[in-house]
Protein backbone atom coordinates (compact mmCIF):
# COMPACT_ATOMS: atom_id res chain seq x y z
CA UNK A 1 0.00 0.00 0.00
CA UNK A 2 2.55 2.54 1.15
CA UNK A 3 5.15 1.31 -1.33
CA UNK A 4 2.62 1.77 -4.17
CA UNK A 5 2.04 5.25 -2.84
CA UNK A 6 5.81 5.88 -2.78
CA UNK A 7 6.07 4.80 -6.41
CA UNK A 8 3.28 7.16 -7.34
CA UNK A 9 4.83 10.16 -5.56
CA UNK A 10 8.22 9.44 -7.12
CA UNK A 11 6.60 9.21 -10.51
CA UNK A 12 4.78 12.49 -9.96
CA UNK A 13 8.03 14.16 -8.87
CA UNK A 14 9.83 12.90 -11.97
CA UNK A 15 7.01 14.09 -14.18
CA UNK A 16 7.10 17.51 -12.60
CA UNK A 17 10.88 17.66 -13.11
CA UNK A 18 10.50 16.63 -16.74
CA UNK A 19 7.80 19.25 -17.22
CA UNK A 20 9.94 22.03 -15.71
CA UNK A 21 13.03 20.99 -17.69
CA UNK A 22 10.99 20.74 -20.89
CA UNK A 23 9.48 24.17 -20.37
CA UNK A 24 12.90 25.58 -19.60
CA UNK A 25 14.39 23.97 -22.69
CA UNK A 26 11.57 25.28 -24.91
CA UNK A 27 11.89 28.77 -23.49
CA UNK A 28 15.64 28.97 -23.95
CA UNK A 29 16.57 27.13 -27.14
CA UNK A 30 17.87 29.17 -30.10
CA UNK A 31 14.73 28.81 -32.22
CA UNK A 32 12.66 30.75 -29.75
CA UNK A 33 11.35 34.18 -30.69
CA UNK A 34 13.74 36.14 -28.49
CA UNK A 35 17.05 35.26 -30.18
CA UNK A 36 16.42 36.65 -33.68
CA UNK A 37 14.42 39.58 -32.32
CA UNK A 38 17.43 40.70 -30.29
CA UNK A 39 19.75 40.12 -33.21
CA UNK A 40 17.56 42.27 -35.42
CA UNK A 41 17.58 45.03 -32.89
CA UNK A 42 21.33 45.53 -33.43
CA UNK A 43 22.06 48.40 -35.75
CA UNK A 44 24.21 47.92 -38.85
CA UNK A 45 27.09 49.80 -37.22
CA UNK A 46 26.99 47.50 -34.19
CA UNK A 47 27.05 44.45 -36.40
CA UNK A 48 29.96 45.90 -38.33
CA UNK A 49 31.79 46.58 -35.07
CA UNK A 50 31.29 43.03 -33.94
CA UNK A 51 32.64 41.76 -37.26
CA UNK A 52 35.68 43.95 -36.85
CA UNK A 53 36.25 42.33 -33.43
CA UNK A 54 36.24 38.99 -35.22
CA UNK A 55 32.88 37.87 -33.78
CA UNK A 56 29.85 36.55 -35.55
CA UNK A 57 27.12 39.06 -34.69
CA UNK A 58 24.28 36.48 -34.75
CA UNK A 59 26.11 34.02 -32.56
CA UNK A 60 27.30 36.76 -30.21
CA UNK A 61 23.83 38.15 -29.60
CA UNK A 62 22.30 34.75 -29.23
CA UNK A 63 24.98 33.75 -26.74
CA UNK A 64 24.96 36.97 -24.74
CA UNK A 65 21.25 37.31 -24.45
CA UNK A 66 20.03 33.78 -24.09
CA UNK A 67 19.34 32.37 -20.67
CA UNK A 68 21.22 29.06 -20.64
CA UNK A 69 19.22 26.01 -21.60
CA UNK A 70 19.17 22.93 -19.33
CA UNK A 71 21.47 21.20 -21.79
CA UNK A 72 24.08 23.95 -21.43
CA UNK A 73 23.80 23.78 -17.63
CA UNK A 74 24.09 20.00 -17.70
CA UNK A 75 27.20 20.29 -19.90
CA UNK A 76 28.86 22.71 -17.49
CA UNK A 77 27.77 20.57 -14.56
CA UNK A 78 29.39 17.57 -16.17
CA UNK A 79 32.63 19.50 -16.65
CA UNK A 80 32.67 20.49 -12.97
CA UNK A 81 31.72 17.08 -11.67
CA UNK A 82 34.30 15.34 -13.86
CA UNK A 83 37.06 17.29 -12.14
CA UNK A 84 35.78 18.80 -8.90
CA UNK A 85 39.07 19.34 -7.05
CA UNK A 86 41.34 21.22 -9.51
CA UNK A 87 43.11 24.32 -8.31
CA UNK A 88 44.34 26.75 -10.97
CA UNK A 89 44.90 29.81 -8.86
CA UNK A 90 42.66 31.98 -6.70
CA UNK A 91 39.91 32.56 -9.27
CA UNK A 92 39.78 29.11 -10.78
CA UNK A 93 39.12 26.28 -8.33
CA UNK A 94 36.97 23.19 -8.72
CA UNK A 95 33.49 23.19 -7.24
CA UNK A 96 34.36 20.35 -4.87
CA UNK A 97 37.25 22.34 -3.46
CA UNK A 98 35.03 25.42 -3.02
CA UNK A 99 32.41 23.30 -1.27
CA UNK A 100 35.03 21.94 1.10
CA UNK A 101 36.04 25.48 2.03
CA UNK A 102 32.43 26.39 2.75
CA UNK A 103 31.73 23.19 4.65
CA UNK A 104 34.86 23.65 6.74
CA UNK A 105 33.74 27.16 7.71
CA UNK A 106 30.24 25.97 8.54
CA UNK A 107 31.56 23.02 10.53
CA UNK A 108 33.94 25.20 12.56
CA UNK A 109 31.44 27.98 13.21
CA UNK A 110 28.62 25.56 13.96
CA UNK A 111 30.85 23.41 16.18
CA UNK A 112 31.95 26.43 18.21
CA UNK A 113 28.31 27.51 18.50
CA UNK A 114 27.39 24.05 19.86
CA UNK A 115 30.17 24.32 22.44
CA UNK A 116 28.82 27.66 23.64
CA UNK A 117 25.07 27.26 23.14
CA UNK A 118 24.60 23.90 24.86
CA UNK A 119 26.21 24.70 28.23
CA UNK A 120 24.80 28.23 28.22
CA UNK A 121 21.36 26.92 27.25
CA UNK A 122 21.56 24.43 30.12
CA UNK A 123 22.39 27.25 32.51
CA UNK A 124 19.53 29.41 31.24
CA UNK A 125 17.11 26.49 31.34
CA UNK A 126 18.03 25.46 34.87
CA UNK A 127 18.31 28.86 36.51
CA UNK A 128 15.53 31.45 36.28
CA UNK A 129 18.05 34.03 37.51
CA UNK A 130 20.43 33.44 34.60
CA UNK A 131 17.48 33.36 32.23
CA UNK A 132 16.20 36.71 33.47
CA UNK A 133 19.66 38.26 33.34
CA UNK A 134 20.51 37.07 29.82
CA UNK A 135 17.08 37.40 28.25
CA UNK A 136 17.35 41.09 27.21
CA UNK A 137 20.72 40.44 25.54
CA UNK A 138 19.40 37.43 23.67
CA UNK A 139 16.33 39.39 22.59
CA UNK A 140 18.45 42.20 21.16
CA UNK A 141 21.21 40.09 19.62
CA UNK A 142 19.00 37.42 18.08
CA UNK A 143 17.32 39.55 15.36
CA UNK A 144 20.61 41.04 14.12
CA UNK A 145 21.47 39.78 10.66
CA UNK A 146 24.71 37.85 11.07
CA UNK A 147 26.16 39.72 8.10
CA UNK A 148 25.84 42.98 10.02
CA UNK A 149 28.66 41.70 12.23
CA UNK A 150 30.94 41.33 9.22
CA UNK A 151 32.62 44.78 9.29
CA UNK A 152 33.27 44.47 13.02
CA UNK A 153 34.55 40.95 12.56
CA UNK A 154 36.86 41.97 9.73
CA UNK A 155 38.17 44.89 11.75
CA UNK A 156 38.81 42.98 14.97
CA UNK A 157 39.75 39.56 13.60
CA UNK A 158 41.69 40.95 10.60
CA UNK A 159 41.11 37.79 8.60
CA UNK A 160 38.36 37.15 6.11
CA UNK A 161 38.32 33.41 6.73
CA UNK A 162 38.05 33.76 10.51
CA UNK A 163 35.38 36.45 9.99
CA UNK A 164 33.36 34.01 7.88
CA UNK A 165 33.58 31.41 10.66
CA UNK A 166 32.56 34.05 13.19
CA UNK A 167 29.49 34.98 11.19
CA UNK A 168 28.45 31.33 11.03
CA UNK A 169 29.03 31.06 14.76
CA UNK A 170 26.83 34.08 15.44
CA UNK A 171 24.00 32.90 13.23
CA UNK A 172 24.00 29.29 14.50
CA UNK A 173 24.08 30.08 18.17
CA UNK A 174 20.58 31.51 18.71
CA UNK A 175 18.28 28.67 17.67
CA UNK A 176 20.43 26.20 19.60
CA UNK A 177 20.62 28.41 22.66
CA UNK A 178 16.90 29.08 22.75
CA UNK A 179 15.91 25.47 22.06
CA UNK A 180 18.36 24.09 24.61
CA UNK A 181 17.09 26.49 27.27
CA UNK A 182 13.49 25.63 26.42
CA UNK A 183 14.16 21.89 26.34
CA UNK A 184 16.00 21.95 29.65
CA UNK A 185 13.37 24.13 31.32
CA UNK A 186 10.51 21.90 30.19
CA UNK A 187 11.90 18.55 31.37
CA UNK A 188 9.02 16.75 33.09
CA UNK A 189 8.94 17.54 36.82
CA UNK A 190 8.42 13.90 37.70
CA UNK A 191 11.67 12.84 36.01
CA UNK A 192 13.50 15.44 38.06
CA UNK A 193 11.63 14.18 41.12
CA UNK A 194 12.87 10.66 40.35
CA UNK A 195 16.44 11.96 40.17
CA UNK A 196 15.92 13.86 43.43
CA UNK A 197 14.56 10.89 45.36
CA UNK A 198 17.49 8.80 44.12
CA UNK A 199 19.91 11.48 45.35
CA UNK A 200 21.50 11.66 41.91
CA UNK A 201 24.44 14.08 41.72
CA UNK A 202 24.01 17.30 39.76
CA UNK A 203 26.36 16.21 37.00
CA UNK A 204 24.75 12.79 36.64
CA UNK A 205 21.31 14.40 36.63
CA UNK A 206 22.41 16.78 33.86
CA UNK A 207 23.81 14.00 31.67
CA UNK A 208 21.51 11.08 32.47
CA UNK A 209 18.15 12.80 32.91
CA UNK A 210 18.05 16.36 31.57
CA UNK A 211 20.20 15.87 28.46
CA UNK A 212 18.33 12.84 27.09
CA UNK A 213 15.00 14.40 28.03
CA UNK A 214 15.82 17.65 26.25
CA UNK A 215 17.78 16.07 23.38
CA UNK A 216 14.96 16.09 20.79
CA UNK A 217 14.36 19.81 21.38
CA UNK A 218 18.09 20.54 21.34
CA UNK A 219 18.63 18.67 18.07
CA UNK A 220 15.68 20.52 16.53
CA UNK A 221 17.53 23.73 17.39
CA UNK A 222 20.71 22.34 15.83
CA UNK A 223 18.79 21.45 12.69
CA UNK A 224 17.42 24.99 12.39
CA UNK A 225 20.92 26.35 13.05
CA UNK A 226 22.65 24.30 10.37
CA UNK A 227 20.00 25.40 7.88
CA UNK A 228 20.58 29.05 8.70
CA UNK A 229 24.35 28.57 8.67
CA UNK A 230 24.18 27.13 5.16
CA UNK A 231 22.06 30.07 4.03
CA UNK A 232 24.43 32.58 5.56
CA UNK A 233 27.73 31.06 4.38
CA UNK A 234 26.85 31.78 0.74
CA UNK A 235 26.15 35.44 1.46
CA UNK A 236 29.20 35.74 3.72
CA UNK A 237 31.51 34.29 1.10
CA UNK A 238 30.08 36.57 -1.57
CA UNK A 239 30.99 39.43 0.73
CA UNK A 240 34.50 38.43 1.82
CA UNK A 241 35.49 36.59 -1.34
CA UNK A 242 38.50 34.38 -1.79
CA UNK A 243 37.16 30.87 -1.47
CA UNK A 244 33.96 28.97 -0.94
CA UNK A 245 30.79 28.19 -2.81
CA UNK A 246 29.40 31.70 -2.26
CA UNK A 247 32.49 33.19 -3.79
CA UNK A 248 32.23 30.72 -6.65
CA UNK A 249 28.71 31.96 -7.45
CA UNK A 250 29.83 35.59 -7.37
CA UNK A 251 32.91 34.86 -9.45
CA UNK A 252 30.86 33.08 -12.11
CA UNK A 253 28.43 36.01 -12.12
CA UNK A 254 31.38 38.30 -12.79
CA UNK A 255 32.38 35.94 -15.59
CA UNK A 256 28.80 36.15 -16.84
CA UNK A 257 28.75 32.39 -16.83
CA UNK A 258 25.12 31.72 -15.98
CA UNK A 259 25.35 27.94 -16.55
CA UNK A 260 27.97 27.80 -13.79
CA UNK A 261 25.83 29.99 -11.53
CA UNK A 262 22.81 27.75 -12.05
CA UNK A 263 24.89 24.66 -11.44
CA UNK A 264 26.28 26.17 -8.23
CA UNK A 265 22.75 27.03 -7.06
CA UNK A 266 21.74 23.40 -7.52
CA UNK A 267 24.82 22.22 -5.64
CA UNK A 268 24.04 24.58 -2.75
CA UNK A 269 20.53 23.15 -2.60
CA UNK A 270 21.68 19.54 -2.62
CA UNK A 271 24.37 20.07 0.02
CA UNK A 272 21.88 21.96 2.21
CA UNK A 273 19.50 19.05 1.91
CA UNK A 274 22.21 16.57 2.89
CA UNK A 275 23.14 18.64 5.96
CA UNK A 276 19.48 18.73 6.99
CA UNK A 277 19.11 14.98 6.48
CA UNK A 278 22.15 14.36 8.68
CA UNK A 279 20.65 16.33 11.54
CA UNK A 280 17.32 14.66 10.81
CA UNK A 281 18.97 11.27 11.33
CA UNK A 282 20.47 12.48 14.60
CA UNK A 283 17.02 13.68 15.62
CA UNK A 284 15.48 10.28 15.00
CA UNK A 285 18.26 8.77 17.09
CA UNK A 286 17.50 10.87 20.19
CA UNK A 287 13.72 11.03 19.90
CA UNK A 288 11.84 8.93 22.42
CA UNK A 289 8.21 7.92 22.64
CA UNK A 290 6.45 8.73 25.88
CA UNK B 1 10.46 3.23 71.40
CA UNK B 2 9.64 6.04 69.00
CA UNK B 3 7.57 5.01 65.97
CA UNK B 4 9.42 4.40 62.71
CA UNK B 5 7.57 7.15 60.88
CA UNK B 6 6.43 10.13 62.87
CA UNK B 7 4.60 13.13 61.40
CA UNK B 8 4.07 16.06 63.75
CA UNK B 9 1.64 18.95 63.26
CA UNK B 10 2.16 19.27 59.53
CA UNK B 11 0.49 22.17 57.72
CA UNK B 12 0.73 23.63 54.26
CA UNK B 13 -0.48 27.11 53.36
CA UNK B 14 -0.23 28.80 49.98
CA UNK B 15 -2.25 31.69 51.45
CA UNK B 16 -1.30 32.34 55.05
CA UNK B 17 -4.87 32.57 56.37
CA UNK B 18 -6.21 29.60 54.39
CA UNK B 19 -3.96 26.57 54.90
CA UNK B 20 -4.85 23.59 52.71
CA UNK B 21 -4.41 21.32 55.71
CA UNK B 22 -3.24 21.88 59.25
CA UNK B 23 -2.30 19.98 62.38
CA UNK B 24 -1.74 16.66 60.61
CA UNK B 25 -0.03 14.22 62.96
CA UNK B 26 0.26 10.48 62.63
CA UNK B 27 2.80 7.74 62.97
CA UNK B 28 3.55 4.30 61.60
CA UNK B 29 5.43 1.33 63.04
CA UNK B 30 8.09 -0.54 61.13
CA UNK B 31 6.44 -3.01 58.75
CA UNK B 32 3.10 -1.27 58.87
CA UNK B 33 1.02 -0.47 55.79
CA UNK B 34 -0.72 2.89 56.14
CA UNK B 35 -3.19 4.29 53.65
CA UNK B 36 -4.25 7.92 53.44
CA UNK B 37 -7.68 8.36 51.90
CA UNK B 38 -9.48 11.54 50.92
CA UNK B 39 -10.99 13.53 48.08
CA UNK B 40 -8.85 15.29 45.51
CA UNK B 41 -7.61 18.67 46.60
CA UNK B 42 -7.37 17.80 50.29
CA UNK B 43 -3.57 17.81 50.15
CA UNK B 44 -2.86 14.06 50.12
CA UNK B 45 -0.18 14.33 47.49
CA UNK B 46 1.39 17.31 49.25
CA UNK B 47 1.72 15.23 52.43
CA UNK B 48 3.34 12.41 50.47
CA UNK B 49 5.70 14.86 48.79
CA UNK B 50 6.67 16.28 52.17
CA UNK B 51 7.38 12.75 53.36
CA UNK B 52 9.42 12.16 50.20
CA UNK B 53 11.28 15.43 50.75
CA UNK B 54 10.16 16.79 47.37
CA UNK B 55 8.02 19.50 48.96
CA UNK B 56 8.30 21.35 52.26
CA UNK B 57 5.55 21.88 54.78
CA UNK B 58 4.74 25.34 56.10
CA UNK B 59 4.96 24.07 59.67
CA UNK B 60 5.57 20.71 61.29
CA UNK B 61 8.15 17.95 61.19
CA UNK B 62 8.58 14.50 59.70
CA UNK B 63 10.87 11.90 61.25
CA UNK B 64 11.82 8.63 59.58
CA UNK B 65 13.71 6.11 61.71
CA UNK B 66 14.57 8.83 64.22
CA UNK B 67 15.94 11.34 61.70
CA UNK B 68 14.17 14.41 60.48
CA UNK B 69 13.35 14.54 56.77
CA UNK B 70 15.00 17.58 55.22
CA UNK B 71 15.01 16.61 51.54
CA UNK B 72 14.67 13.64 49.22
CA UNK B 73 16.66 10.58 50.12
CA UNK B 74 17.41 7.03 49.08
CA UNK B 75 16.03 5.53 52.30
CA UNK B 76 12.57 6.53 51.02
CA UNK B 77 11.44 4.99 47.73
CA UNK B 78 8.67 6.69 45.79
CA UNK B 79 6.21 5.18 43.31
CA UNK B 80 4.79 8.05 41.32
CA UNK B 81 1.24 8.50 40.15
CA UNK B 82 2.19 8.22 36.48
CA UNK B 83 5.03 5.71 36.92
CA UNK B 84 7.61 8.42 35.94
CA UNK B 85 9.82 6.00 34.02
CA UNK B 86 12.49 7.57 31.85
CA UNK B 87 11.06 6.87 28.38
CA UNK B 88 14.41 6.69 26.58
CA UNK B 89 15.66 3.84 28.79
CA UNK B 90 14.66 0.19 28.74
CA UNK B 91 13.07 -1.39 31.80
CA UNK B 92 16.46 -2.83 32.72
CA UNK B 93 18.23 0.49 32.50
CA UNK B 94 15.46 2.40 34.25
CA UNK B 95 15.86 0.18 37.29
CA UNK B 96 19.64 0.03 36.92
CA UNK B 97 19.65 3.82 37.10
CA UNK B 98 18.07 3.61 40.54
CA UNK B 99 20.25 0.71 41.69
CA UNK B 100 23.44 2.49 40.61
CA UNK B 101 22.29 5.58 42.47
CA UNK B 102 21.77 3.53 45.64
CA UNK B 103 25.03 1.60 45.45
CA UNK B 104 27.47 3.61 43.28
CA UNK B 105 30.35 1.25 43.99
CA UNK B 106 28.58 -1.85 42.69
CA UNK B 107 29.93 -3.58 39.63
CA UNK B 108 27.82 -3.95 36.49
CA UNK B 109 27.11 -7.64 37.13
CA UNK B 110 25.98 -6.94 40.67
CA UNK B 111 23.69 -4.12 39.48
CA UNK B 112 22.24 -6.35 36.80
CA UNK B 113 21.58 -9.13 39.27
CA UNK B 114 19.64 -6.76 41.54
CA UNK B 115 17.71 -5.38 38.56
CA UNK B 116 16.81 -8.85 37.37
CA UNK B 117 15.68 -9.91 40.83
CA UNK B 118 13.18 -7.09 41.17
CA UNK B 119 11.97 -7.28 37.57
CA UNK B 120 11.23 -10.96 38.18
CA UNK B 121 9.51 -10.01 41.43
CA UNK B 122 6.89 -8.00 39.53
CA UNK B 123 6.68 -10.68 36.83
CA UNK B 124 8.20 -8.71 33.97
CA UNK B 125 11.25 -10.85 33.20
CA UNK B 126 10.12 -11.22 29.60
CA UNK B 127 9.90 -7.44 29.09
CA UNK B 128 13.17 -6.44 30.70
CA UNK B 129 14.67 -5.05 27.50
CA UNK B 130 11.58 -3.22 26.33
CA UNK B 131 11.11 0.51 26.49
CA UNK B 132 8.23 1.99 28.49
CA UNK B 133 6.17 2.89 25.42
CA UNK B 134 6.08 -0.79 24.46
CA UNK B 135 4.44 -1.67 27.78
CA UNK B 136 0.84 -1.43 28.91
CA UNK B 137 -0.13 0.98 31.69
CA UNK B 138 -0.16 -1.84 34.25
CA UNK B 139 3.27 -3.09 33.22
CA UNK B 140 4.70 0.41 33.43
CA UNK B 141 3.38 0.83 36.94
CA UNK B 142 4.87 -2.57 37.86
CA UNK B 143 8.24 -1.29 36.64
CA UNK B 144 7.74 1.81 38.79
CA UNK B 145 7.11 -0.44 41.79
CA UNK B 146 10.12 -2.61 40.96
CA UNK B 147 12.28 0.50 40.73
CA UNK B 148 11.15 1.69 44.16
CA UNK B 149 11.68 -1.75 45.73
CA UNK B 150 15.05 -2.29 44.04
CA UNK B 151 16.76 0.36 46.14
CA UNK B 152 15.53 -1.47 49.26
CA UNK B 153 14.16 1.64 50.96
CA UNK B 154 13.23 1.78 54.63
CA UNK B 155 9.98 3.46 53.74
CA UNK B 156 7.99 3.06 50.54
CA UNK B 157 5.76 5.94 49.44
CA UNK B 158 3.04 5.31 46.88
CA UNK B 159 1.06 8.15 45.35
CA UNK B 160 -2.20 6.72 43.95
CA UNK B 161 -0.14 4.22 41.98
CA UNK B 162 -3.13 2.44 40.46
CA UNK B 163 -5.32 5.45 39.76
CA UNK B 164 -4.76 5.37 36.02
CA UNK B 165 -5.27 1.61 35.60
CA UNK B 166 -8.35 -0.35 34.63
CA UNK B 167 -10.09 -2.30 37.40
CA UNK B 168 -8.83 -5.75 36.36
CA UNK B 169 -5.19 -4.73 36.11
CA UNK B 170 -5.49 -2.75 39.31
CA UNK B 171 -6.71 -5.83 41.17
CA UNK B 172 -3.85 -7.98 39.91
CA UNK B 173 -1.19 -5.47 40.82
CA UNK B 174 -2.75 -4.85 44.23
CA UNK B 175 -2.42 -8.57 44.93
CA UNK B 176 1.18 -8.54 43.74
CA UNK B 177 2.01 -5.48 45.82
CA UNK B 178 0.50 -7.05 48.91
CA UNK B 179 2.43 -10.28 48.37
CA UNK B 180 5.72 -8.40 48.01
CA UNK B 181 5.06 -6.19 51.02
CA UNK B 182 4.13 -9.16 53.20
CA UNK B 183 7.23 -11.02 52.10
CA UNK B 184 9.66 -8.14 52.59
CA UNK B 185 8.09 -6.61 55.68
CA UNK B 186 8.24 -3.26 53.96
CA UNK B 187 6.87 -0.17 55.70
CA UNK B 188 4.49 1.52 53.28
CA UNK B 189 2.67 4.83 53.15
CA UNK B 190 0.16 4.95 50.35
CA UNK B 191 -2.31 7.49 49.04
CA UNK B 192 -5.55 6.37 47.46
CA UNK B 193 -9.09 7.44 46.89
CA UNK B 194 -10.26 3.87 46.44
CA UNK B 195 -11.96 2.49 49.55
CA UNK B 196 -11.54 -1.17 48.60
CA UNK B 197 -7.88 -0.69 47.83
CA UNK B 198 -7.37 0.77 51.30
CA UNK B 199 -9.28 -2.06 52.98
CA UNK B 200 -7.32 -4.71 51.09
CA UNK B 201 -3.87 -3.30 51.64
CA UNK B 202 -3.77 -1.14 54.75
CA UNK B 203 -3.22 -2.03 58.38
CA UNK B 204 -4.39 1.43 59.27
CA UNK B 205 -6.40 3.92 57.24
CA UNK B 206 -6.08 7.66 57.73
CA UNK B 207 -9.14 9.64 56.73
CA UNK B 208 -8.57 13.16 55.54
CA UNK B 209 -11.03 16.03 55.13
CA UNK B 210 -10.89 18.83 52.59
CA UNK B 211 -10.46 22.40 53.72
CA UNK B 212 -13.33 24.77 53.01
CA UNK B 213 -15.62 27.51 54.20
CA UNK B 214 -18.07 26.56 56.91
CA UNK B 215 -20.67 28.73 58.61
CA UNK B 216 -18.15 29.23 61.38
CA UNK B 217 -15.44 30.48 58.98
CA UNK B 218 -12.65 28.76 57.02
CA UNK B 219 -11.67 25.34 58.25
CA UNK B 220 -8.44 23.78 56.94
CA UNK B 221 -8.32 20.18 55.86
CA UNK B 222 -6.78 17.60 58.16
CA UNK B 223 -6.93 14.12 59.60
CA UNK B 224 -10.44 13.36 60.78
CA UNK B 225 -9.96 9.82 61.97
CA UNK B 226 -7.57 6.91 62.02
CA UNK B 227 -9.23 3.57 61.36
CA UNK B 228 -7.51 0.33 62.32
CA UNK B 229 -8.26 -2.44 59.83
CA UNK B 230 -9.85 -5.27 61.87
CA UNK B 231 -9.61 -7.84 59.06
CA UNK B 232 -7.01 -10.60 59.35
CA UNK B 233 -3.66 -9.61 57.86
CA UNK B 234 -3.61 -12.62 55.55
CA UNK B 235 -6.45 -11.67 53.23
CA UNK B 236 -7.00 -11.70 49.52
CA UNK B 237 -9.06 -9.67 47.13
CA UNK B 238 -11.19 -12.66 46.17
CA UNK B 239 -12.52 -13.45 49.67
CA UNK B 240 -12.27 -9.95 51.08
CA UNK B 241 -15.99 -9.24 50.89
CA UNK B 242 -16.81 -12.45 52.78
CA UNK B 243 -14.71 -11.59 55.80
CA UNK B 244 -16.67 -10.61 58.92
CA UNK B 245 -16.35 -6.91 59.57
CA UNK B 246 -15.68 -6.05 55.94
CA UNK B 247 -19.01 -4.34 55.28
CA UNK B 248 -18.96 -2.39 58.54
CA UNK B 249 -15.52 -1.07 57.66
CA UNK B 250 -16.45 -0.31 54.09
CA UNK B 251 -19.67 1.45 55.05
CA UNK B 252 -17.81 3.49 57.59
CA UNK B 253 -15.25 4.64 55.01
CA UNK B 254 -17.81 5.34 52.30
CA UNK B 255 -19.98 7.28 54.76
CA UNK B 256 -16.98 9.32 55.67
CA UNK B 257 -16.12 10.13 52.06
CA UNK B 258 -19.71 10.92 51.13
CA UNK B 259 -20.86 12.96 54.10
CA UNK B 260 -17.95 14.09 56.23
CA UNK B 261 -14.87 14.52 54.04
CA UNK B 262 -15.99 17.73 52.38
CA UNK B 263 -16.29 20.84 54.52
CA UNK B 264 -19.09 22.55 52.68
Amino acid sequence: MSSAFDVRTTLASLLLLLFVLGGWQLATDGTGSRGPAVAVSLSEEEREYLRMLGKDPDAATAKRDGFPSPITVARSAWEHLADPFFDRGPNDKGIGLQLLYSLARVATGFGLAVLVALPLGFLIGMSPLVRGALDPFVQVLKPISPLAWMPLALYTLKDSNVSGVFVIFVCSIWPMLINTAFGVASVRREWLAVAATLEVSRLRKAFCVILPAAAPTIVTGMRISIGIAWLVIVAAEMLVGGTGIGYFVWNEWNNLSLPNVIFAILVIGVVGMILDKMLGALQRLVTYVE
Amino acid sequence: MAPFLQVEKLSKAYQADRPVFADVSFSAQRGEFVCLIGHSGCGKTTILNVLAGLDSATTGHVFVDGREVRGPGLERGVVFQNHALLPWLTVRRNIAFAVKSRWPSWKAAQVDEQVRKYVELVGLGHAIDKKPFQLSGGMKQRVGIARAFAIEPKLLLLDEPFGALDALTRGTIQDELMAIVRRTGQTVFMITHDVDEAILLADRILLMTNGGDTPGGYRPGGLAEVVRNPLPRERSRAELHRLPGYYELRNHLVDFLVSRAKAA
